[in-house]
């Protein structure tokens, strides 16, 4: 798909830009870079086609999914006032990019069709999230999260490729089509060893990426380490691109050895809201919480990929596409405030810097009460349809426990986002106005309408295709 | 002349699964227990190294060439890992004299 040529091109391109333009231009380039590439996989809608030999394959679900990293990617950018504190230190146009390369990365992680592109796509992307997270060169929370991130990464790569290993080894190919028909065609008592441990390899792998516990401990860490604007991006188009490339991956090559996969999905999902939810409730810092908060969205996104029902990937999309839109603001939003506080309280992150933000502040408390709320999962905010859509794709398939489980889970989730919405309207503070340009202006009020929208129309992304 | 294949074969695959994994397992080991970030980092390689060990030797025994190209997509993925890895930890070296990972704790409440 030419997307994927042209961003890299522009990639580069940006990198020359940043000679001689100021930020504000290099911005907007970079915005108008992103719009177009979005136009251009929009193009190839209900033209499904294989490229480079076979191994890229789009569709209307890979486009859709390359379309909300691409929006994602968008929003963030229209975030970045400015990357770095100090002028000097800063290079915007080598973070644009960046961040212009990593989606080429994420793009081809939700359409491969040959497991070699799904490896660089992943490695595209991680390296890319690798330099952003350190981008904050003085800092030293900057730099440990950067090598946390780098080992913790790297260390899942070497997992997967052994399950990639071992699973050319069992089927000969790297082919989807050709290691599902493997599989299909090996009767259960002649099939190696190797390609069950291969598969939960792979998974292992899958789990360290989306950081569903009992690999999440780097999470917290990493996502409050990293600059918040990177923190934004990693926890939307990271998080949207792995569980596409999963789900691809199990429903198609591996979807006949349902039986190996779905348990271990299962018991991880159920650790992963449990650990998530209970432990974003103790958290003082409100960009912590939204860490944790991400861990225990991964549980309800794992859940339904163990569905493997036909609608699953149209609830994996308007989850990610709820998820990310509310991310954004909320993390937006932190990243507004924790600015303005820095130098007027010691820990500007925590929820006691958001007290007594609604009295001068009503638009940016508006959006951050209902990319909360989203979170949370409360009606009339895409947030609620997307864990519905999720509860009953899994009650399909007659699994109780587990719904139980994040229903309860659910409720535990209400608690903690609902400290965010308290201090901004309850608490007394003295936050002054704080003057934000047009484009955060925008960005913030696009996705906040965004949910709305969602929340009241869901049929608009549920029965895209 | 055996061609390389041939000479590959002449060992049976189980015994390189074996090797593999036990290299595969000493990295993994590696990466837990070592607090020096450079040896946490070679055992990485360690891990990634047993991968491509693995890859040539059933890409030879089923005379299929993808495994063996899939080895050098691995190997420029993991120079492009060992560029940004090194630069993190040099930066991380400047800025506290150690690369010790224990010494990192700062973001832990």
């Amino acid at each position: 798909m030419t997307a994927i040529i042209a961003l890299s091109l522009l990639g580069i391109l940006n990198l020359f830009l940043g000679f001689w333009l100021s930020r504000k231009t290099i911005q907007a380039a970079t915005l108008l870079f992103l719009a177009g590439s979005m136009a251009l996989t929009a193009m190839d809608w209900n033209h499904e086609m294989l490229w480079y030999g076979h191994m890229f394959h789009t569709t209307n679900t890979s486009i859709s999914f390359s379309l909300i990293i691409q929006l994602a990617a968008f929003m963030v950018v229209s975030f970045s006032k400015g990357f770095g504190i100090d002028e000097e230190h800063t290079h915007p146009a080598e973070y644009y990019a960046i961040l212009l390369f990593s989606v080429v990365g994420a793009i081809l992680m939700v359409s491969f069709d040959h497991l070699i592109m799904f490896f660089v796509g992943l490695e595209i992307l991680s390296v890319a999230m690798y330099v952003l997270t350190g981008s904050d060169k003085r800092n030293l929370r900057s730099n440990e999260a950067a090598l946390k991130y780098f080992l913790m990464g790297s260390f899942a790569t070497g997992i997967l490729l052994f399950g990639i290993t071992l699973v050319y080894g069992a089927t000969r190919s790297f082919y989807l089509v050709n290691i599902a028909q493997a599989i299909a065609n090996t009767p259960p008592e002649s099939t190696p060893v190797f390609l069950s441990i291969g598969v939960l390899l792979i998974l292992v792998g899958f789990l360290f990426k989306i950081s569903a516990a009992p690999f999440h401990f780097w999470t917290p860490d990493v996502y409050e380490g990293a600059p918040t604007i990177f923190t934004m991006f990693m926890s939307t188009v990271v998080k949207a691109a792995s569980f596409a490339a999963l789900y691809q991956l199990l429903s198609g090559p591996f979807g006949t050895m349902y039986g190996t996969w779905v348990y271990p999905i299962y018991y991880i999902s159920m650790l992963t809201l449990l650990v998530g939810n209970i432990t974003a409730v103790y958290q003082q810092s409100a960009k912590r919480m939204l860490a944790y908060s991400s861990i225990s969205h991964a549980g309800y996104m794992l859940l339904t990929v163990s569905a493997n029902q036909a609608s699953t990937p149209s609830t994996i999309l308007y989850y990610s596409l709820s998820y990310t839109l509310a991310t954004i603001v909320a993390f937006g939003v932190v990243m507004l405030v924790a600015e303005y506080q820095t130098g007027r309280t010691e820990k500007p992150e925590n929820f006691s810097s958001f007290e007594g933000l609604a009295k001068q502040n009503p638009g940016l408390a508006f959006c951050f009460t209902i990319a909360l709320l989203s979170l949370a999962g409360i009606p009339l905010t895409a947030g609620f349809w997307g864990k519905f859509f999720v509860f009953s794709d899994i009650f399909n398939r007659h699994v109780y426990y587990p719904v139980i489980l994040a229903i309860v889970m659910s409720a535990v989730g209400v608690y903690y986002y609902f400290k965010g919405i308290i201090a901004i309207y309850f608490k007394e503070g003295d936050i002054e106005r704080i003057e934000l340009p047009g484009l955060v202006k925008f960005a913030m009020w696009a996705c906040t309408l965004g949910t709305l929208l969602l929340g009241v129309y869901p049929s608009i992304v549920k029965n895209l295709f | 002349m055996q061609s390389i294949p041939e000479i590959i074969r002449t060992i049976p695959l189980t015994h390189y699964i074996m090797l593999s994994s036990a290299l595969f397992c000493i990295g993994i080991l590696g990466v837990l227990t070592r607090r020096n970030a450079i040896i946490v980092f070679m055992a990485i390689e360690l891990m990634l190294n047993a991968v491509n060990l693995l890859l040539a030797a059933f890409s030879s025994y089923y005379s299929d060439p993808a495994g063996q190209i899939f080895v050098f997509f691995i190997m420029a993925v993991a120079a492009a890992e060992v560029a940004v890895g090194l630069a993190i930890i040099v930066m991380i070296y400047r800025n506290i004299q150690s690369i010790d990972i224990g010494v990192l704790n700062k973001l832990k409440n």
